[in-house]
This record gives C-alpha cells, sequence and structure tokens, in this order.
C-alpha cells in the first residue's frame, strides 16, 4: 500500500480514505456489509486489525503531533501477526520476576524479530533485559 | 446523648453534625512521613536534568541514571525530549504556570513544553495554581473538542437480560463508554454478549469494555465484544509497580499488544494508589502520579483514567485532596493524554462534598467527564458505587441545565425508556435463543423491563448465566453471529448498529486519542481537537443539544398551571361569589373588610396549599364572625399586591382593619393608618397555611376591632426550601394575578355565600 502525503488528511479513515481500509482477509470496508455478513462473506479474521492500518494510524498520530502514539502503533503493527499465545506469553516474561535472567527476555526479543520482523518490540523488551537485571527483577517472586 | 466523654453537657448543634452523613467520612491529618501530602512533601526531589550530549538523561530530579529505579529510566528514555529540555527545565515554573491559563498561549505550546520537563518539574509547575485556575487551565487543555461521559453497566446478578436493558438506558442517556464488570468472572463473555446486544438498542454505536484479566480481555476484543480496555495499570513507585505485578515494559507491551488487537486502551492511575499499595515512599500524592503520567506518555497510550480512582477517598480525606485530583487530570491532559477524569468512586456519604466534587468538571468539561458514572443503581454497581448513580442521575441532568453546560448526558422520557428496555430485553433474548445459548420466558423479560435493579427481577438462575458464558467462549462465538441472529430475528436496526462498531474495529479510527463514537461516526482529538482560546472559542453546546439539555422531566409553564387550576373551577354547591356594586366605606366599627385579589375565585381556584379559596374565604369569614367582628368581601381590582389588597380593604372598613389576600393564599391584617409594608400579620408561606389558620386570623383581626392585641397565628416551617418547591409556580400565578389588574378600577361589593348560609 503507498503511504499517503499527507496523513492529517485522511482522518478518519473510515470517512475520508475508506478505500485504505482492508480487512486482513483483503475485505474493503464498503463491502463490509449486513449482506456480505449473512451471505457468510465476512469471517472472524475480518474483525482483526491489520498491520498498514496501524502503520496509517500511526501517521495519522505523528502528523497530530503525538510521536509516542505512534510508536505504539508501530509495535502494534508488529504484533498483529504474533499468535494469541505467544503474545500472552511474552507479556508474561515481561512481568516481574517470571524470566529467570537477561537471556531469556534477549531469546524472546530474538525470537520476535527473526519470526515476525518485530524490531520494535525486540528492542523494547532487550531494553526492559537490561533494566530488569540492574533493578533485581530477575529474582522469583511466587 | 447530653453528655460526651468528659462528662460534660455538650453544645446540642454538635449532636446534631454528628449525627450528619459528612460525619461518616474520615479525613486524614497531613503528614508526609505516612505519604499523607497532596502537593508538595519536604521528601519529593527538586526538579533538575542533565543530558549527555548525546541527549540520554545522566540525572534527572536528583537521581543519577545509575540509580534510576524502573519509573526514572522508562521515564528517562522515552518522555524527555532532549530538543525541548533545556529550554523547558530552565522556565520559572510560576511563568509557565501562568501561561497554562493564558488564552494567548495555544495548547501546543504547552505540550511542546512538557515534554522537556521531569515528573518534579511538572509538579512544581501545578503547585502555583489556585482550584479555579486548575479548572480553567483543564478546560484549555483538555484534548476533545467537546465533552463526554463513560456509565458503568453492571448488576448484582450478572444477568444478561439486565444488562441488555440498562446498556440501551445508558446509550439513550448518550454515553459515550459503557463498561461492565462481572461478579463472576466466568460471566465475562455473558457480559460482553449481552451489553454488545443492548448497547445497539435506539441510536447504538458507543464504545464499550468488558472489564476483566488482561488474557480474557484480549480475546474478548478480538471476537469484536470489546472494543476498548483500561485496565492498564501503573502505579508511582518501583515496589508499588512490582508488586502490582508489571513493569513500564510489560504495559508498554500490552498497551501495544490492545491496539495490535484493535482495541482502544487507556491506563489507569491515580493519587494515593501508592498508599493503598503500601509503598509511597514518603512523596507527595501528585509527584507520583507526575511520575505516572510521564511514564504513560512515554509508554505512546492514548489517554489515561485518572483522578484518584480507587484511592480517591483516601486523596480527598487529606486537606487539599480534590484540589489535588483536579490538578492531576491537568497533568494528564498537558502531557497530550485523553483524560477520563475519575468521578468514579464515591468520595463521601455528604451529598454536598459529592454535588461540589463534580462541579468543576461540568464547568471545564472533560473527555469523559467521569471514568464511570453508575448509571445502574449503586448496589448493582460491581465496581463499587459510582460518585454519581442511577439514583442521583437526575440530580446530575439538572446541574448541566443549572449551569448551561454538557456534562455529557441528555435526558430521557419514561415511555421512550421503556420502549428501549424491552426492545433491549426481546433482542438478548431471541439472539440467546437463536444461538442456542438460553430461552428467557415472557415473565423473566417482563421483570427486567420494569426493574429498577437487580433485586426486583426474576431472572436466569446464576447456574445458567454461568452456562451462557462458557458456551460462548467454548464455541468461539463472535459479533458477527450476534449480527447474524439479530437480523435472522427481524432485528436488522440492532444488527446494523453492531455491525458500524465491527467496521469501525477496522479502520483503526478509534485508537486515537480521545476518540469516541457517535451516531456511527469517530470523534477524537485529531479531527475535533479543543481550539479553546478564550470567550467565544472552544466547546460551546449547539441550540440543538442544549434544548435536550434543557428538557428535564417535569417542567412547568403557564398552561400547565392554568390547567391544573382549572380542575377546581367551582363545581356546583359549592360557594357563591360575585360582584354587586361599587363598595362604599363602610361604618359598623367592628367591620372587617377582606379584599380579594383580581383573579381570587375568578381564574384561580385554589392556593398554593391546595385548598379552593372559597374554603379559604370561608375560614376567614367564620373567623371573623367568631371574634365578634362583622365580614364584607370586596374584590379588589387595582392592585394584586398582599400589602396594598390589605390596606384597601382597612380604608374601606368601618373598624379600620382589613384583611388581603391573594388567589394563592397569601394572605395580612392590615390597619387603615399604617404603611403599606407594615402590616399587622402576614401569612407568607402560603403553601403551609391551614384552614384553621385562616380562620384563626379572621378571629384576631375582628379581635383588634375591640381594641385587644391577639396572640398573633404563627405559621411554623420546619426549614423546607419552600421556594424551591412552590417559587415556578407562584411567579406564574402571580403573572396572571397582576394582568388581571386595572389600573384606578374601583372595589366591588361581592355576595358571597356557602351552601349551609345561602340555606
Amino acid at each position: 500500500m503507498n503511504q499517503p502525503q499527507n496523513h492529517a488528511d485522511i482522518y478518519p479513515l473510515s470517512e475520508k480514505a475508506p478505500e485504505l481500509v482492508r480487512t486482513t482477509t483483503g475485505l474493503p470496508l464498503k463491502d463490509f456489509t449486513l449482506e456480505a455478513v449473512l451471505e457468510g462473506k465476512v469471517g472472524a479474521a475480518d474483525l482483526a486489525i491489520t498491520p498498514e492500518i496501524l502503520r496509517l494510524q500511526a501517521g495519522i498520530a505523528r502528523a497530530s503531533g503525538r510521536d509516542k502514539l505512534a510508536e505504539n502503533f508501530e509495535r502494534a503493527a508488529e504484533l498483529v501477526a504474533v499468535p494469541q499465545d505467544l503474545l500472552l506469553s511474552t507479556y508474561e516474561l515481561l512481568r516481574p520476576g517470571r524470566a529467570s535472567s537477561p537471556t531469556v527476555l534477549r531469546e524472546r526479543a530474538q525470537a520476535l524479530r527473526k519470526e515476525f520482523g518485530a524490531e520494535r518490540i525486540a528492542t523494547l523488551i532487550e531494553e526492559a533485559a537490561d533494566v530488569y537485571d540492574r533493578r533485581g527483577l530477575f529474582s522469583k517472586r511466587f | 446523648m447530653e453528655e460526651n466523654s468528659t462528662g460534660k453537657r455538650r453544645w446540642h448543634r454538635f449532636e446534631e453534625w454528628d449525627a450528619r452523613p459528612l460525619r461518616l467520612d474520615s479525613f486524614a491529618d497531613e503528614n508526609p512521613e505516612d505519604g499523607f501530602a497532596v502537593f508538595h512533601s519536604p521528601y519529593d526531589p527538586s526538579p533538575s536534568l542533565r543530558l549527555a550530549p548525546d541527549g540520554s538523561v545522566l540525572e534527572m530530579d536528583g537521581r543519577l541514571a545509575a540509580d534510576f529505579d524502573i519509573l526514572d529510566a522508562f521515564i528517562a528514555h522515552h518522555h524527555i525530549d532532549p530538543a525541548v529540555a533545556a529550554e523547558a527545565m530552565a522556565m520559572d515554573s510560576a511563568q509557565v504556570a501562568r501561561m497554562l491559563v493564558d488564552i494567548n498561549v495555544p495548547r501546543a505550546r504547552l505540550e511542546h513544553l512538557a515534554r522537556g520537563m521531569t515528573p518534579a518539574k511538572l509538579t512544581d509547575v501545578l503547585g502555583h495554581l489556585n482550584a479555579l485556575e486548575t479548572t480553567f487551565a483543564y478546560s484549555k487543555m483538555r484534548q476533545r473538542h467537546s465533552p463526554g461521559n463513560q456509565a458503568h453497566v453492571t448488576n448484582a446478578k450478572d444477568d444478561p437480560l439486565q444488562l441488555a436493558a440498562d446498556a440501551a438506558i445508558a446509550v439513550a442517556l448518550d454515553f459515550d463508554e459503557i463498561e461492565t464488570t462481572m461478579r463472576v468472572a466466568g460471566n465475562a463473555w455473558a457480559n460482553a454478549l449481552a451489553c454488545t446486544v443492548g448497547a445497539a438498542a435506539g441510536r447504538g454505536s458507543t464504545l464499550f469494555q468488558c472489564s476483566i484479566e488482561e488474557a480474557e480481555e484480549l480475546k474478548i476484543g478480538l471476537a469484536g465484544l470489546a472494543t476498548y480496555a483500561e485496565t492498564v495499570s501503573v502505579y508511582g513507585t518501583e515496589r508499588s509497580f512490582v508488586d502490582g505485578d508489571d513493569t513500564p515494559w510489560s504495559k508498554a507491551f500490552l498497551t501495544a499488544a490492545y491496539a495490535s488487537r484493535g482495541i482502544k486502551a487507556r491506563c489507569t492511575s491515580g493519587a494515593s494508589s501508592e498508599l493503598l499499595m503500601g509503598f509511597h515512599e514518603k512523596r507527595s500524592v501528585l509527584y507520583l502520579e507526575a511520575r505516572c503520567l510521564c511514564l504513560q506518555r512515554a509508554m505512546g497510550v492514548q489517554g489515561t483514567q485518572n483522578g484518584g480512582i480507587d484511592g480517591a477517598p483516601l486523596t480527598a480525606s487529606m486537606p487539599a485532596g480534590v484540589h489535588e485530583l483536579l490538578a492531576e487530570n491537568l497533568l494528564a491532559v498537558w502531557l497530550g493524554l485523553e483524560c477520563a477524569s475519575g468521578n468514579d468512586t464515591r468520595i463521601s456519604e455528604s451529598e454536598i462534598r459529592v454535588g461540589a466534587k463534580i462541579t468543576p468538571y461540568l464547568l471545564a468539561g472533560s473527555d469523559l467527564i467521569t471514568s464511570g458514572f453508575g448509571s445502574i443503581k449503586a448496589y448493582d454497581n460491581s465496581f463499587n458505587p459510582s460518585l454519581f448513580n442511577s439514583e442521583e442521575l437526575e440530580d446530575y441532568l439538572v446541574l448541566q441545565r443549572d449551569f448551561q453546560v454538557d456534562g455529557g448526558l441528555v435526558p430521557i422520557m419514561e415511555d421512550d425508556a421503556l420502549q428501549l428496555r424491552r426492545q433491549a430485553v426481546d433482542a438478548l433474548s431471541d439472539v440467546l435463543e437463536e444461538l442456542g445459548l438460553a430461552q428467557a420466558d415472557q415473565a423473566m423479560k417482563e421483570s427486567v423491563v420494569h426493574a429498577s435493579g437487580s433485586n426486583e427481577t426474576e431472572t436466569f438462575s446464576p447456574a445458567t448465566t454461568l452456562a451462557i458464558s462458557s458456551s460462548i467462549a467454548a464455541r468461539g462465538l463472535t459479533a458477527l453471529d450476534i449480527v447474524r441472529a439479530l437480523a435472522k430475528r427481524g432485528h436488522e436496526r440492532l444488527a446494523e448498529n453492531v455491525l458500524v462498531m465491527l467496521r469501525q474495529r477496522v479502520s483503526g479510527d478509534y485508537l486515537q486519542t480521545s476518540a469516541v463514537i457517535r451516531d456511527g461516526k469517530v470523534v477524537s482529538a485529531v479531527n475535533e481537537p479543543n481550539d479553546y482560546t478564550g470567550p467565544g472559542t472552544g466547546y460551546r453546546m449547539s441550540p440543538e443539544k442544549w434544548n435536550r439539555i434543557k428538557s428535564i422531566r417535569g417542567t412547568i409553564n403557564r398552561e400547565h398551571v392554568l390547567k391544573a387550576e382549572g380542575r377546581h373551577e367551582a363545581p356546583t354547591g359549592t360557594p357563591t361569589l360575585y360582584g354587586i356594586g361599587r363598595a362604599e366605606n363602610g361604618r359598623d366599627p367592628h367591620e372587617v373588610v377582606i379584599g380579594i385579589s383580581p383573579a381570587f375565585g375568578e381564574r384561580l381556584h385554589q392556593t398554593t396549599a391546595g385548598h379552593a379559596v372559597t374554603d379559604v374565604l370561608d375560614a376567614l369569614y367564620s373567623g371573623i364572625l367568631s371574634g365578634g367582628g362583622l365580614p364584607r368581601v370586596v374584590r379588589i381590582m387595582h392592585t394584586a399586591d398582599t400589602s396594598f389588597l390589605g390596606l384597601t380593604a382597612a380604608r374601606l372598613s368601618g373598624s379600620g382593619y382589613g384583611i388581603g389576600i391573594q388567589a394563592k393564599g397569601t394572605a395580612i391584617i392590615h390597619q387603615r393608618d399604617r404603611l403599606p409594608h407594615l402590616n399587622l400579620e402576614l401569612f407568607s408561606n402560603a403553601p403551609l397555611v391551614t384552614i384553621e389558620h385562616y380562620r384563626r386570623m379572621g378571629q384576631n383581626a375582628a379581635r383588634m376591632t375591640w381594641g385587644e392585641v391577639p396572640e398573633p397565628v404563627i405559621v411554623t416551617n420546619d426549614g423546607q426550601a419552600l421556594s424551591a418547591r412552590f417559587h415556578t409556580k407562584v411567579a406564574l400565578l402571580y403573572a396572571i394575578e397582576t394582568e388581571m389588574t386595572v389600573p384606578g378600577a374601583e372595589p366591588v361589593d361581592q355576595y358571597f355565600a356557602t351552601p349551609e348560609r345561602n340555606a
């Protein structure tokens, strides 16, 4: 998908640039209708947001002066393809005392980077590994 | 109790104060050692910031990078903008505080500066603002143009039918978000499905949250049964954070995880949570919250729910605590965050404190004025009672009308409400049946439609509700199944409303700051930012919105008053009263003239106490007779004022004593030589006056003609706000009287006879 020149002009996407919006299965927003649902042309996969849309929203956030929110959307875009179990186990691993050493976190970061191209998420996890080490958050809590 | 513990006799006033609800509240002494300090603690660090040439933070708020705790580290790395820091930190805090209330300094400029400020610096700035300035700055700095509000929709039985009905009502009241939670965690899926269906009734389309453990919440969101989450809690000290079983990185990851599933997320923080968690580090409440909020901006979450939340009652127990709650909301919006500004927890047993607590927010507006208005009864609120619950909902609606402000809600009419509840309950029971989840019979549905709260319902058993929920989860049902079931059972409109929300998920527009969905369209700080720059700018209610807010239940006007009076039009068999000719001065030394007002028994037939005017007249008449006087009734047309009615009557009277009376029942004894407003006896609170009072007034006037000084008739008032109850009606009634006056018209003698006397 081509990135539009001016993100400020395409928000809300659903009204100003609906042609840019497609579901995971490629269903365009205009075809996401009651008839389509009743005919079984819309499935559970179509309820998910896509990485492309999240990156568009990141651009919109940045254009409205919200760089941190944009970074969050960019991290989110990397997580769309991450299956629910892996998503939850990574969250769990980031909680205090779950990982026993920085290595465990760094390995998870590397795995996400490699398998999902989750560069930003990996960086976040690696940053956590450093700080947790210094603050003693690898000790067992229960 | 007559005596206190020391055996001393007390001033009874204190005993009365002891009995007021206020005294159930607890109040804490200020004590920074124990964490009880709101704006400043001697243990708060002084603002400081030192950067390396590469922009990394070497020292922040008196702490070296090597000693940073998890919050410092995250804030230093992700919040502090090195491009702004030098300028922002060098500014005088008082000057920044003035900029916050200066309409000539744009919001964007201040948000820019905040990115270069440390938590201690931000705290220092806010300490320069008083409560009014804080409120004003909040109004200028809040993110979305128009205010909004959030509802709690829960019940003590986790009853899906009632959830559907109450969700529909919340939407009709115009809440932008609905949040539910469960008494039994396993009921989450049933709650989510019921609220989704209910919220689609009527105009539909509102953001919805099912508050539960994160993994479950993500799954529910993924199934299209929730659109936002606000359970991303953060704390202001490291040990509280770790005891909360998280770190800034785990929460930043979770925030991204929510967005990756198309769910709008906001953090939860708020004053005194660290005190409740036991790790306050002797810092002030506001400083700890400043750390939380810098962290939230750093994590990239779009917004926060702060302003106390669970810690609100504790914060409100401290001196300036309620002011601090406002200040931390201001800090949230100053950092560019959406703010759901607390006002959820009931901070007091005193209704006065509750009303005062909400007022600054009504005046300033807020993205979500409450982060949970109990749209249901207090006992049904599974989050604990909110500041306002359904019991006080109409009070809130009237406050909006009083101040001409948009508090995010609009009144609903009784018939419409009932119809909506029925629609929601029918739709849900059809969906449950269609999906083979449960069967609701007619009696169950009827009991829920009419019930105010779950104590009154005859509905699903707890086992059935749990079975519904487990089944939804196990079968992997999604919002699409709901859409199909609704459509199949003829609820196309509701199906379409659910679909609107599903389409919104795909475009992700509501993930942006302060986004809500109104009439199927996204409204956020991106497409409708707060643009306040002084009078005439920023959010102003449209005439249509103001008309809706004005339309509270039970207003009265002239037509209503006249119609009510019409009911008391003299039926046959009641006393006769008509004019018989111009009134002359009387001669009998014991004559007492009763001067009736222009509308008395003409267009107005009952007093504000509800007596027929002829009964009142008869009481005065017979009272005069019993006191040895000679009554004469005269209609006075040139005035409707009680004093002048009385004085005119007195001057016509052979004794010089007269009574003036208005149709609304206000009566006076006057004497011919007195100044108009220096009467002898007055019944000013007509709503409290009984027939017997009037009889005794007549008797007293008669005794005065014999030179006696009778004991005045006292109408006791036990402190009711009579003006609030009656003045609207009084003003309308009196306007009818004054309209009938004819300047210069002569008084007219009246023939007055009760049926008994006629006989």
